[in-house]
């Protein structure tokens, strides 16, 4: 299946569980299928990739009445398909440490407005242009760049605070 | 270019995104003025941080299989039990894109990690650092001239001992050591000198192959990366590059030799 990992990858970070990401990547599957005659771009993981995310906003708009997710899946213990793509230690102690901080960055960007998550997941893990951000979202390319701007600032301090929290228990 | 247009356009600089032309206006502002500076080094640490440290989230053997079952199969006159769906790849494929590129896309993720763009974020990093590294007297956390007070200075520090040589009599005299954080990881960077240029060498292990002397010139500075016995090394400094490629040279000339040769490393 063409750009399934990339589909599946975007729709988990804008949502907070498997399930509900996996529902979003079969609706812009199927979604994907049935217009692909409109589809003339040269890319066709951007193209795959807009259309997870317009499946996710009207999935959102439909069901933020309902539920306002306040619990979600821990994302480190409940994704057993993901990996990390840090290199390994062989030192115990580096693999707790690295684990931990790893479950830091994770809480961060999840604590991140979702408008910095999703410009931040497509340029840092799906390694993304400005242009083909620009494309997806439907945004200026100026706004890609002041939204990653502002994102990498408020995770730096979202994890200054964390960091601060942790040594001070 | 001012401060307010330099400070606005720095994500876009670490993320290589700007014209040749903007890029050289920047680099002059981004030259003198340390608010920007620091700017550029979060904006490139959180950028890396986020890259080699966030989950990717892979989707399951399952959702392919549930995929396929709930795609129309209207385009594909023989049933196919296998998850490859080769007519809807093979279309998307035409659309512009060489199918086996677009096979090659989706299923390598080690390509992922092999695009150039791993390499440049890499030098952004390792600039990001040097250019910190000369700010506010942290150069070294270590600071000796003599190799065999900064070699045990690693020990304890790191899971590797990072060669340290001193190559005064080459006019690059060692100055010192600091551990940094490149790449996801801590490394080991040795500080030398050559006529006031500052010298950053920067190693960790790395599984991959040896490789020969590389050049890189960004932003202004000379890097020259090499790769020997499982330990990945570059050098960063404003030094001109012929210089800075005969201490490279020099240095790895030494550490290819074998371990004996080189007595108590
Ligand atoms: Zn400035």
């Amino acid at each position: 299946m063409p750009h399934l990992d990339s589909a599946f990858n975007l729709a988990r970070w804008l949502t907070h569980g498997n399930q509900e990401a996996e529902d979003i990547v079969q609706e812009a599957f199927l979604r994907a299928f049935k217009f692909f005659d409109s589809f003339h771009g040269d890319n066709g993981r951007v193209w795959l990739l807009g259309i997870v995310r317009n499946t996710f906003y009207t999935w959102y708009q439909q069901n933020k009445q309902q539920s306002q997710y306040t619990q979600y899946e821990d994302d480190l213990h409940s994704s057993e398909a993901s990996f990390y793509r840090s290199a390994e230690e062989s030192n115990p102690e580096a693999i707790l440490m690295q684990k931990d901080s790893q479950r830091l960055l994770q809480e961060a960007l999840r604590e991140l407005p979702i408008e910095f998550r999703e410009v931040m997941v497509m340029r840092e893990l799906e390694d993304l242009t400005y242009k083909q951000i620009a494309d997806i979202i439907q945004i200026p390319m100026g706004t890609v760049m002041s939204r990653l701007g502002r994102g990498r600032k408020q995770l730096a301090a979202i994890l200054a605070a964390k960091t601060q929290q942790g040594g001070s228990q | 270019m001012n401060h307010e247009e330099a400070l606005n356009l720095v994500p876009a600089y670490s993320d290589n995104e700007l014209s040749v032309a903007e890029a050289a206006g920047f680099e002059r502002h981004l030259n003198g003025c340390d608010e920007c500076q620091q700017e550029y080094a979060e904006q490139v640490r959180m950028s890396a941080l986020v890259k080699h440290n966030a989950v990717y989230f892979e989707a399951s053997p399952q959702l392919a299989k549930r995929l396929v079952a709930a795609l129309p199969k209207a385009q594909s006159s023989k049933k196919t039990n296998s998850i490859w769906d080769w007519n809807w790849i093979i279309a998307w494929g035409g659309k512009g894109a060489v199918m086996a590129s677009l096979v090659a896309i989706v299923w390598s993720t080690s390509l992922f990690l092999a695009t150039p763009s791993f390499q440049e974020k890499l030098t952004g990093e390792l600039i990001a650092s040097h250019i910190r590294s000369l700010q506010v007297d942290h150069l070294s956390d270590v600071i000796s001239t003599d190799q065999h007070t900064v070699k045990p200075w690693f020990k304890g520090m790191l899971d590797f001992s990072p060669p340290v040589i001193d190559f005064s009599s080459s006019g690059f005299p060692l100055e010192g050591g600091r551990l940094d954080y490149i790449n996801g990881r801590t490394v080991a960077v040795i500080i030398y000198h050559h006529n006031k240029h500052p010298i950053n060498l920067y190693v960790w292990p790395d599984s991959s192959k040896d490789s020969g002397l590389q050049n890189t010139n960004r932003n202004g500075y000379n890097l020259v990366h090499w790769a020997v016995n499982g330990m990945d090394y570059w050098v960063v400094s404003d030094l001109e590059a012929r210089k800075l490629t005969s201490f490279a040279e020099s240095l790895h000339n030494q550490l290819g030799k074998p371990m004996k040769a080189r007595g108590q490393e």
